[in-house]
C-alpha cells in the first residue's frame, strides 16, 4: 500500500556535485574501455537517459577531443506493460542519427530497476540494425531485477524496498541535479557506500573475483 | 337488470358535461346508469376509487394492430390488451394489414378477433383505395355496413389529387371521414428523418416540412371543394397546423390529430439517442418551432385530439441500421402518462382539456359512441391516478412492440383502471 | 500532455481540441516508425483488429491495414460486399459473430450513417469509424489536418475552402468539425442543391467557387459521387466542371503556395482538372502517406493505453 504523500520521506542520495562526479567517472570508464570513440554511439532511453547521454558525450569530448554521436530511444512502443499503465502513454519519439551497424552502442538510462525498460530498448535497437556490441550505463542500480540484465557502467548501487521510488533529477528535465529516494513512512534505506565502491571496482575490473562472487550470491 | 358497478369516492372529470367534481358513477347493462353524489344502489359491486380520477373511456383513433398479416408485430389480442393497460377503452385500427382492410370480409374478421379478445373496443378503419394502392376507390358502403368508422390509406398518402377529390366526395354518401397521412411522396423519397440542421450533422437524408404542409393544404382545399370530411393524421409541422387552422376558420370540415411524440420530442432526439431507431417514425420528429406550433394548435383547438400512431414492429425490424429500420414506435402504453406528466403537470393544458383530447374529441371526430359519461352512454371509463409515479419500461409492455424513445422516462400520473362496457379489463393493484 | 478521452472513435464532433492535438502529435511521432529499416514495432502484439468493410474502399482499408501491421496487431479484413450480407445476415448478427472471436477493435466502413454507433452499443470491442454514410470519416479529417499542419506548421487561422458535394460528404462534415475546433477559418462552396440545410450555421457558404478560393491557404475538393447523381442535383458534369470545378485559372485567386487536397478517388475533369491534381501544389499523395501514421495514432491511443486493464 503506498503511503499518503504526507507520510512519505525523501532523502537526497546524491547532490549535484556528486552526480556530476559520478557521470564524470562513468565517462572515464567508457573512454578507458573504448579508446576509439569513432565506433561508439550513446543512446539515451527517454526521458532522462537522453540528457544524461548528452552530458556523457560532452565529458568524453573533453577527455579525448571527439564526442560520440548521441541518439534517443522512446521505448513506449516496445513496452510490455502498456496494458497495466495507469494513464495513456505519451510518445516522444525515437531518433537514431547514425547507422548503428557494427558500432558499439552504449545505452544510457537513469535508474536500473526491473530491467524491462532495457529489454524494450534492446528490442528496439535491434530493429534499427546490427550493432557490434551493446553496453549499458546507469546512474543508479536499485536492484529488484526481473530479467537477466546487468549494467556495464554503474554510478551507484542502492538497496531499496520494491515500493520505494528512486529518482534521478536532471537540470534539463527537472530544473535541478540530484538523486533522491522517496520511501513510505518506514525506515530509510541508506546509500551503501560499501556497495557503491564494490560495484565501481567491479566496473573497472570486470573479471574481479569479488564481483563475480557477489553476482553469484 | 344485471348487477351494476359503482365507482365510488372518485373525482369525475367529464368535459362533455362540464363536470369536474367528486361524484359516484354507476354502470349497469353496459351503459352509464347514473352520475351523482352519494349513490347507494343495493345491487352493485362497489369499486372504491377514492383519490383517483374517473373519465370517459379514452379512445385512440390511430393504432396499427397489424392483424391480419403481421401477427409477429402485434395481434388484435395483444394490441387491445396494451390499449387497456394504457387507459384506452377503444382503438381505431388502420387498414394497412395484409391483406389490406379494403373489403367487408376483412373488417368482419377484425371485429371477430376483437370480440374474441374481449378487451378494448376495436373500430376498424377501411382503406381509401383498393389495396391502398392509390388507384381505385374501395367499397365504402360495404365497409361502413361491416363496421368501418372511417377510411384511410395510412402509411402512405393519397397522392393523386383527383382520387382524393373523388374519395372525399363519395364518402359523403356514407358519412365517412377520410384520414390522410400527409406527405408528398417525391419530396419524402428516401427520407429518414426531418430535414434540417440535425439531419445535416447526422448525415441522414431528410424530408422537408413542406412535404407535409403541401399535402395538408391540398386536403383542406379538396375538403372545401367537395364538402367531404378530411382528418389529418399525425400533424407534425407548424405550416400544417396553420393550414388546418385557416381551413377551420373558413368552415371546412377538417379535423386533425397529434401524437405524444410530436408534442414532446424534436429531431434532436435522433442525435441525442445516437441514431437509435426508436427515433425513426413517419412523420419524423421535427424541429422545436414545429413542436411548439403543434402544442399551440392543441391549446387553441386547431388540433382536435391526441392519437398515438401506435406502430409496433419486431426487434428484427428495428435492431438494424437506421436507414434500413422500419418507421414507427409503440404508443398505447406511454401516451397517457406522457401527456399527464409533460402537458398537464406543466400547465400547458388543463386536465379537463386532456380528457377531452383523449375521449370526447376523438369520438366527435369519427362520430363514435362514447367519449362521455352521460347516462345512457357506453359504460367505458378510464381511471387515472394523478400521483402515481411510473417509469417507462418497454420490457413490461403488453404490446409485442418494444420500440419507444421514451424508455427510462420517469413520469407522474398514470391510468390505473380501464372499464369497457361496464367490465374492468385492466386494473393496477394498489 | 497526451490525452484522448474516448473508447471509440466514432466521429470528430465529440472530440475536444486536446484530443485532436493528442492524436496529431502522436501521429507525428509514429510517422518516424515508417522511416525505419524495419517498419514495425511490437506495440499491439497480441491484439486483434477486425476491418469490417461494408462499402468498397481501397485506400482507407489498405491504410488501416498498413497501420495495424506496423503496430504488430493481428488483422482480419472482412469485405461484407462479398460476404454474409448477401445471405441476409443482419449487422447485429455479424457484430455478435465477430464479437465471439473476441477482437480488441473493429474498424468499420458502412454506407449507413450511424452504423458504427449501433455497433459500439452492441459489442465490447473498441470501434473506429472508417466512414459511415454521409455522417463522418474521422481518420480522413485527421490525416487532412496532419497534412495541413505538416505543410503550414499550424491549423489555427488557416483559411480552408471545402468545395463540392457538401450534401453527401462525410469528409466535409469531419473536416468541418475538426477545422472549427482547431480554430481554422472554413469556407464552404457547392451548388445550392448540394448544400445541406443548416450548414451555414457552422461555416459560411458560397455558391461562387472564385469567392471560396480567394486567399485560401488550402482547398479541399470533394468527390462528386457519380452514382448519387440520379437525384438531378445539377444539369450536367460539363456544367459542374465549368462552374464548380477546380481549374488552373481559378487557382490564381488562392494564396501563392496554396495546398490542393482531395480525399480521393479523383474524378479527373469533373471536380478537379488533371493539371491541378498533378500540379506542384497538390498534396494529394502526401495525404495518403500521412493516413498510415494518423491511423497508427488512433490505434495506439485506443488500444495502447489503460482501457484494456480495467
Amino acid at each position: 500500500m503506498p503511503a499518503a504523500p504526507g507520510y512519505r520521506q525523501r532523502q537526497v542520495l546524491m547532490d549535484n556535485d556528486r552526480l556530476r562526479r559520478t557521470l564524470q567517472r562513468i565517462a572515464h570508464e567508457i573512454v578507458e574501455r573504448h579508446s576509439d570513440q569513432a565506433g561508439t554511439v550513446l543512446v539515451g532511453i527517454r526521458s532522462r537517459g537522453v540528457p544524461l547521454a548528452r552530458r556523457l558525450a560532452s565529458m568524453i569530448r573533453d577527455a579525448v577531443g571527439v564526442a560520440p554521436p548521441v541518439g534517443a530511444l522512446d521505448i513506449t512502443l516496445y513496452r510490455d506493460d502498456l496494458r497495466m499503465s495507469a494513464s495513456q502513454p505519451t510518445l516522444r519519439g525515437t531518433d537514431i542519427p547514425v547507422s548503428i551497424d557494427e558500432r558499439t552502442v552504449i545505452l544510457v538510462d537513469d535508474v536500473l530497476f526491473t530491467g524491462r525498460s532495457v529489454r524494450g530498448a534492446l528490442d528496439e535497437l535491434i530493429d534499427f540494425g546490427r550493432p557490434a556490441r551493446i553496453e549499458l550505463a546507469v546512474v543508479v542500480d536499485r536492484g529488484h531485477r526481473e530479467l537477466p540484465i546487468r549494467a556495464d557502467y554503474v554510478g551507484g548501487v542502492v538497496s531499496t524496498a520494491r515500493e520505494d521510488i528512486v529518482q534521478v533529477l536532471i537540470e534539463e528535465e527537472d530544473g535541478q541535479d540530484a538523486v533522491v529516494i522517496i520511501k513510505p513512512h518506514d525506515a530509510l534505506g541508506e546509500l551503501s557506500s560499501h556497495a557503491t565502491r564494490a560495484v565501481n571496482e567491479k566496473a573497472r575490473k570486470p573479471s574481479s573475483p569479488r564481483a563475480a562472487a557477489r553476482r553469484r550470491r | 337488470m344485471s348487477r351494476g358497478v359503482l365507482l365510488k369516492g372518485g373525482r369525475v372529470v367529464d368535459p362533455s358535461q362540464g363536470v369536474d367534481a367528486s361524484l359516484d358513477l354507476l354502470l349497469r347493462d353496459g351503459a352509464v346508469a347514473a352520475l351523482g353524489e352519494n349513490l347507494a344502489p343495493d345491487d352493485a359491486d362497489i369499486v372504491d376509487i377514492a383519490g383517483l380520477v374517473a373519465c370517459p373511456g379514452f379512445i385512440d383513433i390511430h393504432v396499427h394492430l397489424r392483424e391480419p398479416g403481421y401477427e409477429e408485430k402485434e395481434t388484435i389480442a395483444t394490441g387491445t390488451r396494451a390499449a387497456a393497460a394504457g387507459g384506452f377503452a377503444s382503438v381505431c385500427c388502420m387498414p394497412n394489414t395484409n391483406p389490406v382492410n379494403d373489403q367487408a370480409g376483412i373488417t368482419r374478421f377484425i371485429l371477430e378477433r376483437a370480440a374474441a379478445a374481449d378487451c378494448a373496443r376495436v373500430y376498424p378503419i377501411g382503406a381509401v383505395t383498393k389495396g391502398s394502392r392509390g388507384e381505385e376507390l374501395a367499397e365504402y358502403g360495404d365497409l361502413r355496413d361491416a363496421g368501418c368508422v372511417a377510411v384511410s390509406d395510412d402509411g402512405r398518402p393519397v397522392s393523386d389529387a383527383r382520387l382524393m377529390r373523388r374519395a372525399l366526395d363519395y364518402a359523403r354518401a356514407f358519412d365517412l371521414t377520410i384520414i390522410d397521412h400527409c406527405e408528398d411522396p417525391r419530396l419524402s423519397e428516401k427520407a429518414l428523418m426531418n430535414e434540417g440542421a440535425v439531419s445535416t450533422l447526422l448525415g441522414l437524408s431528410g424530408v422537408p416540412w413542406v412535404s407535409e404542409a403541401m399535402m395538408v393544404e391540398r386536403d383542406v382545399l379538396l375538403a372545401e371543394l367537395t364538402g367531404g370530411k378530411a382528418h389529418i393524421a399525425h400533424v407534425s409541422t407548424a405550416s400544417a397546423v396553420d393550414a388546418v387552422r385557416r381551413g377551420k376558420a373558413r368552415g371546412v370540415r377538417v379535423t386533425a390529430e397529434a401524437t405524444p411524440h410530436h408534442l414532446l420530442l424534436t429531431d434532436q432526439a435522433v442525435k441525442d439517442l445516437e441514431y437509435d431507431t426508436s427515433t425513426k417514425m413517419n412523420p419524423p420528429l421535427r424541429c422545436d418551432a414545429d413542436r411548439r406550433a403543434v402544442i399551440e394548435g392543441l391549446r387553441d383547438g386547431t388540433i382536435d385530439c391526441i392519437a398515438t400512431d401506435h406502430a409496433p414492429h419486431t426487434i428484427d425490424d428495428k435492431m438494424i441500421e437506421f436507414d434500413q429500420a422500419a418507421f414507427g414506435i409503440v404508443g398505447l402504453e406511454t401516451a397517457v402518462s406522457l401527456c399527464l406528466d409533460r402537458l398537464v403537470r406543466t400547465d400547458m393544458i388543463t386536465l379537463g382539456r386532456l380528457v377531452d383530447l383523449f375521449a370526447g374529441a376523438p369520438a366527435r371526430v369519427l362520430c363514435l359512441p362514447g367519449g362521455t359519461l352521460k347516462p345512457g352512454a357506453p359504460a367505458d371509463v378510464t381511471v387515472l391516478d394523478l400521483d402515481r409515479s411510473v417509469t417507462v419500461e418497454p420490457s413490461r409492455f403488453l404490446s409485442k412492440g418494444r420500440c419507444t424513445p421514451f424508455a427510462g422516462w420517469n413520469l407522474k400520473g398514470a391510468p390505473v383502471m380501464t372499464i369497457v362496457g361496464g367490465k374492468i379489463v385492466f386494473s393496477v393493484d394498489r | 500532455m497526451t490525452r484522448f478521452s474516448g473508447r471509440h472513435l466514432l466521429g470528430i464532433e465529440p472530440l475536444e481540441p486536446a484530443d485532436i492535438s493528442a492524436l496529431l502529435d502522436t501521429a507525428e511521432t509514429l510517422r518516424e516508425v515508417l522511416t525505419r529499416p524495419i517498419k514495425k514495432v511490437p506495440t499491439l502484439r497480441g491484439k486483434t483488429i477486425v476491418n469490417l468493410f461494408y462499402e468498397a474502399s481501397t485506400r482507407t482499408r489498405s491504410s488501416f491495414e498498413m497501420a495495424e501491421k506496423a503496430l504488430s496487431a493481428d488483422t482480419l479484413s472482412i469485405s461484407m460486399a462479398t460476404a454474409s450480407v448477401q445471405k441476409g445476415e443482419t449487422l447485429l448478427d455479424t457484430a455478435r459473430n465477430i464479437e465471439a472471436m473476441q477482437p480488441d477493435m473493429i474498424v468499420m466502413r458502412h454506407s449507413s450513417s450511424g452504423a458504427p454507433h449501433f455497433l459500439s452499443r452492441n459489442c465490447r470491442s473498441a470501434v473506429v469509424n472508417a466512414g459511415d454514410g454521409a455522417h463522418e470519416h474521422p481518420t480522413q479529417a485527421l490525416l487532412d489536418a496532419f497534412t495541413l499542419r505538416q505543410k503550414r506548421g499550424r491549423l489555427q487561422g488557416l483559411r480552408v475552402a471545402i468545395i463540392g458535394d457538401l450534401l453527401h460528404s462525410r469528409v466535409m462534415r469531419s473536416n468541418l468539425w475538426l477545422l472549427k475546433k482547431m480554430k481554422a477559418d472554413v469556407i464552404l462552396c457547392g451548388p445550392p442543391t448540394l448544400v445541406p440545410p443548416g450548414i451555414e450555421s457552422l461555416a459560411p457558404c458560397t455558391f461562387r467557387i472564385d469567392e471560396a478560393i480567394e486567399g485560401a491557404d488550402a482547398v479541399m475538393m470533394l468527390r462528386i459521387q457519380l452514382e448519387r447523381m440520379s437525384g438531378g442535383f445539377f444539369p450536367s458534369l460539363r456544367e459542374y466542371h465549368q462552374r464548380f470545378g477546380l481549374t488552373e485559372a481559378r487557382m490564381k485567386r488562392a494564396k501563392n503556395n496554396v495546398l490542393i487536397m482531395h480525399p480521393g478517388p479523383i474524378n479527373r475533369g469533373v471536380e478537379i482538372a488533371s493539371e491541378v491534381a498533378d500540379g506542384p501544389y497538390s498534396v494529394i499523395l502526401d495525404q495518403v502517406t500521412n493516413g498510415v501514421a494518423v491511423r497508427m495514432a488512433v490505434l495506439f491511443l485506443l488500444l495502447g493505453g489503460s482501457e484494456v486493464a480495467s
